[in-house]
């Protein structure tokens, strides 16, 4: 629970900049990105998976993984960052498995997002809250 | 045909039934001054396997008080759910009679007189006593430690866990699980484990480079006991990177990771197991919350969040245990195994009176060679105690309240911080206070007692990030400890409300004025997860408040409200 004066006034600047930055404006970004993505096609809940831990160890570091089966593409959003796009993991017809691992910086708590291609044209997405905690009370 | 769903229903009612009885003989046998050791351990045996659980033991040795919480607050579909049960609630739910053995080893009401009556509980060589009588009855009981085990005393400290090693080793258990540990530093957890005469498991512990099961400890193994293929599946606290100083094993990662759990399942099961046993260090809730998720668990023996249960949980098909804290008990939980399935079980806590069972000589030697180089320290009277001194509960305890009074007084500070740790033994009204007292509620490898300054707008930001931790509705994001206590400071909590909503009306008490956000307050705490914190170790902090106060006096804090139960 130790912070100096100076992470002090980083993490309540962080926080500041969690609740102040407009809602509207941050879920708008997400949607635009998977407006783009998809081209304005239906969405379907479920048929990617998503890896990712229920709270994080260290939020400048987080490992994810995702997968769907058949996929051309799959798409990660961290929604709550300034600038919510991750990457997208495209998969040729050669590939052997349609899976992607790779460690992302999360702001803060979040909802990390995963938007999959399938073969057939179809859109698959999956969100899972990603927490971060400053920590150090546990016993 | 009965399905196995049913007879474990069943073995579930007569498993209830057993315990009535026993319990209602014990608060009988009470009245007359007749509690007997034969009476704790009377057990028919039953089926073909043994499991011995214990857990949480926080390196306490010798016997103890310890009182059970009286706030303990279940959310989301555990509330008024079990653990989340306490004093006469807990009492009717288990037909447990008012002043009975049972009322003073499971709830917390009338402490202080039923523990005169009653006296102290735990001790390791008591429980070699149990051990050793469980496995007179069944030699190849199996004997599982849940964690929390080399951590919490001044010769645990002094001797980097080896006491607990030493007596541990002695009563040889067959595999353990972990979290505190690891805060005695990667290299020395290392050093132990490769040298454990048993197995150190934790499907759960990865390399956090790789991401990827790390080598030194095994997700499983499996024993062959009583003719049955038995696997056992370790799960480490999943937190402990973010609750504990994570610099201090910086090559291991953790986590709930419930998608490989299904697959240790998986995997043991097609390799033949008969019997899927996971040891755990979750916490009683998330392993609730996992015991639905991952199917082919036939028990899980639950550590952590300390609470003792005299009945398991059910889960779909899956048992759950809670087997207490601090050595105060030990579960025995007997099974019958056929065709590949557990038909049926028995269970028992057994509460650790350590008047009425006799303590094993040779632990007894045991222990006291581990306490001898260091007993002149131990044993030196900083104080004496005119109130209760325990620490569970949700909000506060009165050792932390104790804590918080010396962190206020010895530190010069406005706030004091203490964290919401569940381990630490109570003392009753007029106990001296000794220094191995100080180091039970106090001792970790990272115990500096910093002094900062935090603006008012911060301490809410720790206050709602702490309690998030505890009442989010999702056990997942529960982290399993209590709220961090504070001193100096009053505030409002509405535990309903998500996280940035919960605290209000945060009040400076010495001044009575409402905190104000922008304004810098000095704050002093210990147990800081940071790297390099610095000041004076908080067991030195507290017997220098406890010697110049002599005998301590606490008037009953009020200073937190709570709502939204």
């Amino acid at each position: 629970m130790q912070i100096t004066r100076r992470e002090t006034m980083a993490l309540g600047a962080a926080a500041a900049a969690v609740t102040v930055l407009p809602m509207p404006a941050m879920a708008s970004a997400v949607d635009d990105a998977i407006n783009e993505f998809t081209g304005g096609a239906d969405v379907a809940d479920g048929g990617v998976e998503l890896d990712a831990p229920e709270i994080a160890e260290n939020g400048n570091t987080v490992p994810i993984e995702v997968s769907a089966e058949g996929a051309e593409a799959i798409m990660v959003l961290a929604a709550g960052n300034p600038t919510p796009g991750v990457a997208t993991f495209n998969f040729g017809p050669l590939a052997g498995a349609q899976r992607a691992k790779t460690r992302i910086r999360l702001a803060g708590t979040q909802d990390v997002v995963a938007v999959a291609k399938m073969s057939d044209g179809s859109f698959a997405k999956v969100s899972k809250t990603v927490k971060v905690t400053i920590g150090g009370c546990g016993g | 045909m009965i399905s196995r769903r049913d007879f474990l229903q069943v073995s579930m009612a007569a498993s209830a039934l057993y315990g009535a009885s026993g319990f209602g003989n014990w608060a009988k046998l009470a009245a007359q001054q007749a509690l007997t050791q034969d009476q704790l351990l009377e057990f028919d045996t039953f089926g073909n396997v043994s499991l011995i659980h214990i857990t949480d033991i926080h390196a306490q040795m010798k016997p103890v008080y310890f009182r059970e919480p009286e706030i303990n607050i279940g959310v989301g579909s555990n509330k008024g759910e079990v653990p989340h049960v306490t004093g006469a609630e807990f009492r009717k739910l288990y037909g447990i009679e008012d002043g009975s053995p049972s009322h003073y080893a499971l709830t917390y009401n009338d402490f202080s007189s039923l523990a005169k009556e009653y006296g102290r509980v735990g001790g390791l060589d008591r429980v070699a006593t149990v051990v050793n009588s469980i496995r007179a009855a069944r030699p190849d009981a199996l004997l599982l430690d849940g964690g929390d085990t080399w951590h919490g005393s001044y010769t645990c400290y002094h001797t980097e866990g080896q006491d607990m090693v030493n007596v541990m080793n002695a009563l040889k258990p067959d595999a353990m699980t972990f979290h505190w540990e690891f805060t005695l530093g990667q290299d020395r957890v290392r050093e132990i484990v490769e040298g454990l005469p048993f197995d150190a498991l934790g499907q759960n512990i990865f390399d956090a480079m790789w991401d990827e099961p790390a080598a030194e400890f095994k997700p499983y193994e499996f024993y062959e006991r009583g003719g049955v293929k038995i696997a056992v599946i370790g799960q480490a606290f999943p937190y402990m990177p973010i609750a504990n100083p994570g610099w201090m094993f910086p090559d291991y990662s953790f986590g709930i990771r419930d998608a490989n759990m299904q697959k240790m399942v998986d995997e043991v099961r097609s390799q033949g197991a008969e019997l899927v046993v996971c040891l755990s260090h979750n916490g009683f809730d998330v392993d609730k919350k996992m015991a639905g998720v991952v199917s082919g668990i036939d028990v899980i023996l639950s550590g952590h969040t300390h609470d003792a249960l005299p009945e398991p949980v059910l889960v779909d098909d899956t048992i759950i245990i809670a087997s207490g804290s601090n050595g105060k008990f030990v579960s025995r939980v007997d099974l019958d195994v056929r065709d590949g399935k557990m038909m049926g079980f028995r269970h028992k806590l057994i509460p650790i009176f350590s008047d009425v069972i006799e303590p094993d000589a040779d632990m007894t030697a045991l222990i006291d060679e581990q306490r001898a180089p260091y007993l002149a320290e131990l044993d030196e009277v900083i104080g004496t105690t005119d109130s209760l001194l325990y620490r569970r509960g949700n909000f506060n305890g009165s050792w932390d309240d104790l804590i918080c009074d010396a962190l206020l007084s010895e530190r010069d500070a406005e706030i004091a911080m203490s964290p919401g740790v569940r381990w630490g033994p109570s003392l009753i009204p007029g106990d001296d206070i000794t220094r191995d007292d100080i180091w039970n509620v106090t001792s970790m490898s990272y115990g500096e007692a910093y002094r900062s300054e935090m603006t008012g707008e911060f301490i809410k930001v720790i206050l709602e990030d702490v309690a998030d931790n505890i009442f989010n509705p999702d056990p997942y994001y529960q982290q399993g400890g209590d709220m961090v206590r504070i001193g100096g400071m009053g505030y409002s909590i509405d535990i309903s409300k998500p996280q940035g909503e919960r605290i209000s009306d945060m009040t400076l008490l010495s001044t009575g004025e409402a905190i104000d956000p922008a304004r810098n307050y000095v704050v002093a705490g210990w147990a800081s997860v940071n790297e390099g914190t610095e000041g004076p170790q908080i067991w030195d902090v507290v017997e220098s408040h406890i010697r110049k106060q002599g005998t301590i006096s606490l008037e009953p804090n009020t200073s937190v409200k709570v709502s939204g139960t």
